[in-house]
């Protein structure tokens, strides 16, 4: 298929266009801005392409290069998002624990494997939307733990964040998703939701 | 002290505490004493273990999602617009 170390600009967009463009939106839930990186992208491969050493696969060197991008853009947005304004002190606690920090309503139980939610479409849109739901810091921070898989250190870094506030961001984040797919999806599935 | 207090901390974890401790235990490793004490909470507590799996599932789930060459069938695919590749198109050819 592909030889290590030739490159070819030309069918760039024909041939890697979607794939990245499918990973970036996964990543930045933005469509107009995932549109952009992927363009940033394959203009920084141009211009850097001496230095592209033919180790890796040439679509492997252009996310890598996307990465960079897209933790870019989380760090641009992060300065955006002005501190304070973001996150309301408790929205995930009061209602769910009791004064004692017992469940008020426990989790239902769902029943499901992972194979088995990932081949339903549904659950992927249900989720899609329960992330649009948390607060751009909570998804960002949730984003890029989960589905870039960065560790705590890097994503400290790029929201300009102490690691302590992190656990906090990252915390409420779950919390908030799996109540809100439980509602949105298993307690309708189950017909039991609490 | 510290081990006393340790040892307090154990006995006191409340589902609030523990299901922020599941969530920590995600993206670093616990104090052995935190350990032990989430451990012992979800073997009496249904609830914070079920929370704990769940996590775990959307998790797994993801990561799933995260790894498949293709989407599951059925799913939107998401692609490039016309307009976007005709302007990538451009945009390398005149860098």
């Amino acid at each position: 298929m592909e030889k290590p170390g030739q490159i070819d600009p030309a069918d760039w967009a024909d041939r890697y266009g979607d794939y990245l463009f499918r990973y970036a939106v996964l990543r930045l839930r933005d469509r107009s801005a995932a549109e952009d990186l992927v363009q940033e992208t394959f203009l920084a491969a141009l211009k850097d392409r001496g230095a592209f050493s033919g180790k890796s696969a040439e679509g492997t060197w252009l996310v890598g290069i996307l990465k960079h991008k897209i933790a870019d853009h989380f760090r641009r947005l992060s300065r955006e998002v002005s501190l304070g304004e973001d996150d309301p002190p408790d929205p995930a606690g009061e209602s769910v624990f009791d004064a004692s920090g017992h469940w008020a309503a426990g989790p239902a139980d769902w029943g499901a494997n992972p194979a088995d939610l990932f081949r339903q479409k549904e659950f992927l849109d249900q989720f899609a939307e329960c992330l649009s739901d948390l607060s751009p810091n909570q998804a960002n921070a949730f984003t890029l733990r989960e589905i870039e898989g960065l560790g705590t250190g890097e994503i400290c870094k790029v929201l300009d964040v102490t690691e302590t506030n992190l656990w906090v961001i990252l915390h409420r984040a779950r919390m908030l998703l799996r109540r809100c797919l439980e509602a949105r999806w298993f307690a309708k599935e189950t017909g039991k939701g609490s | 002290m510290v081990r006393k207090r340790n040892r307090k901390g154990v006995m006191m974890l409340s589902c609030r505490d523990v299901t922020q401790l599941i969530s920590r235990s995600m993206d670093t490793s616990l104090p052995l004493g935190k350990r032990i004490g989430v451990r012992i909470h979800l073997l009496m507590c249904k609830f914070c273990e079920r929370y704990e799996k769940q996590l775990l599932l959307i998790r797994e789930t993801l990561r799933m999602v995260v790894d498949a060459e293709e989407p599951p069938e059925g799913a939107s695919v998401e692609v490039l617009s016309e307009e976007a590749r005709e302007r990538i198109r451009k945009a390398l050819r005149n860098p």
